[in-house]
């Protein structure tokens, strides 16, 4: 994965490119246009390469000073089957003039390697009236029959419905430079999209080389061959061009994936034990750690089941070091009684839920907010656990480090969240500087006085020192079962309630830490939008928009979940109407059966319903793929009309 | 009658060294078992109390951890650490602890339907893992705590409260089951009711570096009540396994336990046969093989964590990612 994204790099790899003279031959009269900001999509079958392209056009554009955002297009499948509709596999990149917040709403421009799987695209309704799209043409020829007469008619259906179709002959003009044309059009259509994007060569040239950094120069050098060929394939072929102006850095910026931003903050936090079992789409995390983490004394455990990595990671917990246990909504559901046992027994662990769709097996590679109630609420009985939500790439990193020390400080269980649309995305930000405030204080080892109870619970916050094993005088059997403050099995009333309070009190200590979040937008007005998570980029994109014309619109964007900072309560009566914005289910009251009384609301509605007694109204989307600006947008269009 | 060790006397090992410690019997006992009259958890409580203080475990730095169940209440009557976990849990656990600390001594006490149902997938990795851990499988054939269900080892016909008619299956064999599996390194069973030969496997088992794996036959008198005394009353259907490797029986115990095997818990194979005896009942050390590698050794080598390797490692990992200020946006002329 490390391959991706990189220019630290570049200098190495700069060493390891053919030449960088420019490139010179036919070019055919351009008309250039200047952009503020392009969407692209490249899509092929699985294991041809779209994905890869797209990351490199991602990083080139972002090391160019462009803001980018990236949302990978993911078949279920493994290998489904060529040339289909549902089995699209690529990457839309969205670049622009200005920092990028997500993946927007229709794409400019789309390359397909087979009109099959763009069709999946164009039906989805992803591509933009008129969209230009680079075709391969080489389907047109196709021997066998069924395929060519496919292509024709997906053509011309595509030229019907008004698309600007330019047939790229990508295998014929590949095979003049590979005997495998397969393994090279990805290249060679980057070289495409640099000539068109007016990209610098020299970068590109570099990007191949990362890219292609752990084999051989041959590969190296061949790749770059397939580049330069696409490029003066566009040049000579293609009539326009667009410029987007660049952004000056003042600042070093990283640029990676949510999983990888999660995987970074485990290992920032100083935690020394992520037990994992493999789930789609946290695997990620995982494997990008396994690389990583031996090299500073950290181990990848994975366990024998998704039970096993939460208890292995609360015994490692308990025994003085906080671990973290890496999953996605079925195997959050497995831990469920693990994290009670945590709660019960006060023992410091980290959670990380990169949410999927559900419920049970659901949409694996698809992303949704799914799992919030079950994160708060979830585990039987009474089972206060500190849940926050990352909304961006940066979140990803440091909500990790911060659910270290809260974990370390409060003795519980934190549960991040995040989701398939950030594990995935790709977005530039301000590097982070290691401090050694991130890691946790080590434990206080030191003897413990005689008669000190293992959970002598402060009465007014509900805190507690905690002994672990090696450290004298303070043996005890943790238990979860109810117990008193010598950690005794104990069944009278007073000894549960007293346990009962002081495990709740911890999450009323945290609160009194917290502070409100900012308002986006105006600290008052006719409509705020709440949010939570991955859908922070589409719902403050579409707020601006409807700001810049004149509606009295802003929102409100939650990291942490529970508890909740004070002040939610003051800022949402500031505003005529409060409506929560999230890809979960709701019940629309356009159903026919549908009606107050059996609406049920989104997450993070109804906890704000239950909290503030405000009449709180919901905006939902389960549509498998991350929420576009201009469906929110539409969505709060409609809401503030009914106001009026 | 001993485990077969090799102890040098001298006049050396008869001082305490400056970091050395001593222990007494009362030093690991806490509260009073509320386990029933008769039951054979007692025995294996006094066992491993004696263990530590034989062995002069430190308190602070010995952890017992368990499952759930009536053998699962054993860490609460241990004064060291303890951790009275989950249901069929106490396995990952116990790993949990020793890949955090492998420098702590770890015990585990589970029953047959702690360890052989709900958290049997986790017993199998758990020997495969071979993580150097003591555990006891408290093996009463009988859920307890939940009161008479039928558990995995119960034999076929045993009437409980959830087979009044009488069970259906034949009973589960672990050690055949365990034998089985790439990676084990001790096999042992033992019955609760010798004192003598039951400390004596428990020994061998502490000092096995690996995972040590003890199936204790457990008497229920509560809900198996007599189910064990056709075993207890003949002798004859007791098969001590002896080897100088293994179990040497004391001149008593040989002059009750006539039934004797030789047998070398190095042989694999032997070992699987004699496993799938459930009468005569064999005890000793089936299978011991002391090179199995332990996952923690594995994993855990050379391991440094200090604030600078955690900043090295992030920021060597950031360059890769990084955009830095001065690579200027050259355009393409267009």
């Amino acid at each position: 994965m490390s391959e991706l994204l990189t220019n630290g790099a570049a200098t190495a790899a700069r060493d390891n490119v053919l030449d960088l003279e420019p490139l010179t031959g036919d070019r055919v009269k351009k008309r250039v246009t200047v952009v503020d900001e392009q969407i692209v999509e490249i899509v092929s079958d699985s294991g041809e390469g779209a994905q890869r392209c797209g990351q490199a056009l991602a990083a080139l554009a972002a090391r160019s000073g462009r803001g980018i955002w990236t949302v990978e297009i993911i078949p279920a499948e493994i290998q489904p089957p060529a040339r289909s509709i549902a089995g699209g596999s690529g990457n839309r990149v969205r670049m622009g003039s200005h920092p990028i917040t997500n993946g927007g709403d229709e794409a400019d421009l789309a390359v397909a390697f087979n009109e099959q799987v763009l069709l999946g695209r164009e039906r989805e309704g992803e591509l933009k009236p008129g969209c230009r799209i680079l075709l391969e043409s080489m389907w047109r020829t196709d021997r066998n029959p069924a395929i060519s007469s496919q292509y024709l008619q997906t053509y011309d259906e595509l030229v019907a419905k008004g698309y600007n179709v330019i047939e790229v002959p990508m295998e014929a003009e590949c095979r003049k430079l590979v005997s495998d044309p397969r393994r090279g059009k990805n290249m060679f259509v980057l070289g495409i999209l640099c000539n068109i994007y007016t990209l610098d060569l020299v970068l590109a040239r570099e990007q191949v080389a990362l890219t292609f950094g752990k084999k051989d120069q041959r590969v190296i050098d061949t790749n770059i061959r397939l580049l330069e060929a696409g490029w003066s394939w566009a040049e000579a072929n293609v009539d326009f061009q667009f410029e987007i102006p660049t952004m000056r850095l003042t600042e070093p910026q990283v640029v990676f994936n949510g999983n990888i931003a999660i995987a970074l903050g485990v290992l920032a936090s100083g935690m020394e034990i992520c037990a994992m079992y493999p789930i789609t789409p946290a695997t990620s995390a995982s494997h990008y750690l396994s690389e990583i983490f031996e090299k500073t004394g950290g181990i990848v455990h994975q366990a024998e089941d998704e039970i096993a990595a939460a208890t292995f990671a609360i015994g490692a917990s308990y025994a003085g070091k906080c671990a973290v246990t890496i999953t996605s909504g079925p195997g959050y559901s497995l831990k469920q009684e693990a994290l009670g046992l945590a709660v019960m027994a006060e023992i410091p662990l980290v959670v990380v839920n990169v949410q999927r769709g559900g419920p049970s097996t659901g949409q694996p590679t698809k992303p949704e907010q799914g799992d919030l109630m079950t994160s708060i609420f979830g585990s039987h009985g009474d089972a206060p656990k500190v849940v926050i939500a990352a909304s961006t790439i940066e979140d990803c990193f440091y909500s990790v480090i911060t659910a270290r020390k809260i974990a370390e400080t409060f003795n519980c269980v934190v549960v991040v969240l995040s989701d398939g649309s950030l594990a995935t995305a790709q977005q530039p930000f301000p590097r982070p500087t290691f401090s050694e405030d991130w890691l946790a204080p080590p434990i206080d080892q030191s003897p413990v006085p005689t008669g000190t109870g293992a959970y002598d619970w402060d009465g007014t916050t509900g805190l507690m020192r905690r002994f672990i094993p090696g450290q004298p005088g303070g043996m005890h059997t943790l238990t979860g079962l109810a117990h008193d403050r010598a950690s005794k099995v104990a069944y009278d009333p007073a000894s549960n309630e007293a346990g009962l309070r002081n495990r709740s009190l911890k999450m009323a200590a945290l609160q009194k830490t917290l502070r409100c979040p900012d308002v986006h937008g105006d600290p008052d007005g006719d409509l705020l939008v709440v949010g939570w998570g991955s859908t922070r980029g589409a719902i403050e994109e579409a707020v601006d928009g409807l700001r810049a014309d004149g509606k009295r619109v802003s929102s409100l964007h939650l990291r942490f979940l529970n508890p909740m900072p004070s002040g939610i309560g003051d800022i949402m009566k500031r505003f005529k109407k409060v409506i929560s914005v999230e890809s979960n289910w709701s019940d629309s009251l356009d159903d026919e059966l549908i009606d107050e009384e059996n609406r049920r609301y989104s997450a993070l509605a109804m906890l704000l319903r239950a909290k503030y007694l405000v009449d709180i109204d919901c905006w939902t989307e389960v549509r498998s793929r991350p929420i576009k600006p201009g469906v929110v947008r539409a969505a709060l269009s409609a809401a503030l009309e009914k106001l009026s | 009658m001993s485990i077969s060790f090799d102890p040098t006397p001298s006049f050396a090992q008869c001082l305490l060294g400056p970091t050395d410690e001593h222990h007494e019997l009362d030093e690991y006992q806490t509260g009073v078992p509320r386990w029933c009259n008769g039951c054979g958890d007692n025995g294996i409580l006094s066992a491993m109390q004696r263990l530590c203080r034989d062995y002069d475990l430190s308190p602070e730095r010995t952890v017992f951890v368990s499952g759930i169940g009536c053998s699962s209440r054993l860490p609460h009557y241990m004064k060291t650490y303890g951790f009275h976990g989950l249901h069929g849990r106490a396995l990952p656990i116990a790993e949990g602890i020793k890949m955090s600390r492998p420098d702590l001594p770890v015990f585990v006490s589970t029953g047959d339907g702690d360890c052989l149902s709900i958290g049997a997938g986790h017993w199998m990795h758990a020997i495969r893992y071979n993580m150097d851990m003591t555990v006891l499988l408290h093996d009463n054939s009988i859920y307890g705590l939940t009161k008479k269900q039928v558990s995995p080892t119960s034999p076929i016909g045993t009437k409980s409260n959830t087979t009044p008619k009488g069970s259906y299956l034949e009973a589960f064999n672990p050690l055949q089951t365990a034998l089985g599996i790439e990676g084990v390194s001790f096999i042992a069973q033992m019955v609760d009711w010798v004192p003598e030969m039951l400390y004596d496997i428990l020994q061998a088992a502490y000092r096995h570096r690996g995972f040590s794996f003890v199936r204790i036959i457990q008497r229920c008198p509560e809900f198996m009540p007599g189910f064990f005394d056709p075993y207890m009353n003949d002798p004859e259907r007791i098969q001590l396994l002896t080897h100088p490797n293994g179990l040497t029986p004391s001149g008593n115990m040989s002059k009750v336990y006539r039934n004797q095997l030789v047998h070398d818990p190095s042989n694999l194979d032997r070992a699987r046969e004699i496993a799938s005896s459930a009468d005569p009942i064999p005890v000793g050390i089936l299978y011991q093989n002391p090179d199995v590698p332990r996952l923690e050794v594995i994993r855990g080598a050379g391991r440094v964590r200090t604030p600078e390797t955690v900043q090295q490692g992030l920021d060597s990992e950031l360059d890769k990612f990084t955009i830095w200020p001065d690579t200027e946006p050259a355009l393409v002329e267009a």
